[in-house]
């Protein structure tokens, strides 16, 4: 009870230093929230579009069955094609009535006919694609080959990006929170040199006496992970409606699918916040109980 | 029991302590007397090892001090109590929190820690200030704090450095009684004093002490 009471005194006899350190925890975390949700976000969107049929041939309407399946068996024998799935000109035609069942003007010009078969092509891994369009380009009776390729690619830069950007930008932010918690303690400790002496004096061990500067920075570390999560969570909750609409289309983002243990980041769940909020208290906690330790090491270990 | 053994001990070219041997059987009260730099405080520090020794040995019950692992230190300083001069209490503190952390650093719990705070309270005879800051008392009131503090946990000697250098004749005398009935308890006293008054009135072992070097040690003598 005494040790306790004193650690509130402690925080409260020294509103800017607490202030700031607080505060400095509270950005860091809060980016690192954000720089997780976008990394999590971006590979569940290049999963997503990976895991989808990444290349369509239209074949021209001379092209027969038989000769499409056999150009479908010569893709798979290459071990670079998970599936194929071929669309023929009806099935074609009722995919284009569903996506324009509400524009009546769109579906009365257009017929089977005018509409070519295809083959939807998945292949086992993006780094195929090129080399399955090269294949099928040069094949008889093929008109046009659509890959997202570009997509996938503009992705995977993407996500490669925001998860350098957010590495170094993260790290730079958790370093100079460590500092500046360092610098808070050290001071408090200098401050206490005289307080520091005599409970030496009366045989106090060093772990006792580092003891409340360390559970300070787990106090700083564990608030600002709980801010930060605040905010992310009222952030994230008002951006919804927009994402929602960005994200049209999309029923699952599944970050994490093995067995019973499944992880999506969209749509938003109690189980991604909870994860969210985990990984952001053991950071806190984390930077919080580190540089506290290494302050008081530095001064105390005499 | 406290073993001095040819103890020497210098600051660059200057001698505090020069060949030093004594030994202290538990339950005894002793002064340290001599005049301003004989060495009565360096004594005392290196008792508590607040110093090494340049030179000998010093003996705290089975442990030589001077060799014991700075992991260790913590627990001769729980057998060592210090009462100090100028008191060194922690001002931001209560009277109870500063005897309080004599019992927290021993891994005490609260309600120990409460009960054995009422004793000392009466030991100290300040049973009804347990709430105080130290700039609410007295001097010699903040010097019972210190003492109640250096005889709250598990103290088996106290080492007393000019405990009454601060305080008016009256107060000096109340804070030698509380310190004799510790003793009483079966505690080892050691008190560096210059006041004669006291020394020759308690009719307790003298070691006398000049430039460094005992002069005198003498059981039951008066300072005069």
């Amino acid at each position: 009870m005494y040790s306790n009471v004193s650690i509130w005194l402690r925080l409260r006899r020294t509103p800017y230093q607490t202030v700031a350190s607080l505060f400095m925890m509270f950005i860091t975390l809060f980016v690192l929230g954000l720089f997780l949700l976008l990394v999590g976000s971006t590979t569940a969107l290049v999963g997503y579009f990976e895991s989808k049929p990444q290349l369509t041939v239209f074949f021209a309407n001379d092209k027969d069955k038989a000769s499409i399946d056999q150009l479908s068996e010569k893709l798979k024998s290459t071990g670079k094609v998970l599936s194929t799935k071929y669309v023929s000109k009806e099935e074609a035609l009722s995919i284009y009535r569903e996506q324009n069942k509400d524009d009546p003007l769109l579906l009365e010009m257009v017929t089977a006919d005018i509409l070519p078969a295809s083959l939807d092509v998945s292949a086992t891994s993006p780094k195929f694609l090129n080399e399955i369009y090269q294949t099928v380009r040069t094949e008889a009776g093929v008109e046009d080959v659509v890959f997202q390729k570009e997509v996938v690619d503009t992705l995977i830069n993407w996500a490669s990006t925001v998860r350098k950007v957010g590495f170094l930008f993260v790290s730079f932010l958790i370093l100079s929170t460590f500092f500046i918690l360092l610098t808070s303690i050290s001071m408090k400790i200098a401050n206490k040199k005289d307080e520091i002496e005599i409970l030496k004096l009366v045989g106090a061990t060093n772990w006792y006496i580092k003891k409340p500067f360390i559970k300070e920075g787990v106090i700083y570390g564990l608030s600002g992970a709980t801010f930060a999560w605040i905010f992310i969570f009222c952030l994230v909750l008002y951006l919804e409606p927009y994402m929602d609409s960005f994200l049209k289309g999309i029923g699952n983002l599944n970050l994490l699918s093995s067995g019973s243990l499944k992880l999506s980041v969209w749509p938003l769940n109690f189980p991604l916040f909870l994860l969210l909020y985990l990984l952001l208290l053991l950071s806190g906690l984390g930077i919080g109980f580190i540089g506290s330790l290494f302050a008081s090491n530095r001064y105390l270990n005499d | 029991m406290i073993i001095f053994d040819k103890v020497t001990k210098k600051y660059g070219n200057s001698i505090a302590a020069e060949g030093i041997s004594f030994k202290v059987d538990t339950g005894e009260f002793i002064f340290l007397v001599g005049a301003s730099g004989a060495g009565k405080t360096t004594i005392l520090k290196l008792i508590n090892r607040e110093i090494l020794p340049t030179h000998g040995a010093v003996f705290v019950d089975d442990w030589e001090v001077d060799k014991l692992p700075k992991s260790k230190l913590p627990f001769l300083r729980r057998k060592v109590g210090f009462i100090f001069q100028d008191f060194k209490l922690l001002q931001d503190r209560t009277v109870a929190e500063n005897i309080a952390v004599s019992l927290e650093i021993l891994g005490r719990g609260n309600s120990d820690i409460d009960g054995r705070i009422r004793e000392v309270l009466k030991i100290i005879q300040l049973p009804d200030k347990s709430q105080y800051f130290p700039k609410q008392l007295s001097l010699g009131e903040q010097q019972r704090v210190a003492i109640g503090r250096a005889v709250a946990g598990e103290t088996e000697i106290i080492l007393a450095d000019e405990p009454t250098g601060n305080l008016d004749p009256k107060t000096s005398w109340d804070i030698l009684k509380i310190i004799n009935d510790i003793n009483k308890q079966g505690k080892t006293v050691i008190m560096a004093s210059h006041n004669v008054d006291i020394v020759d009135s308690m009719k307790k072992r003298v070691i006398e002490m000049n430039k460094g070097k005992i002069v005198r040690d003498q059981k039951k003598s008066k300072y005069s």
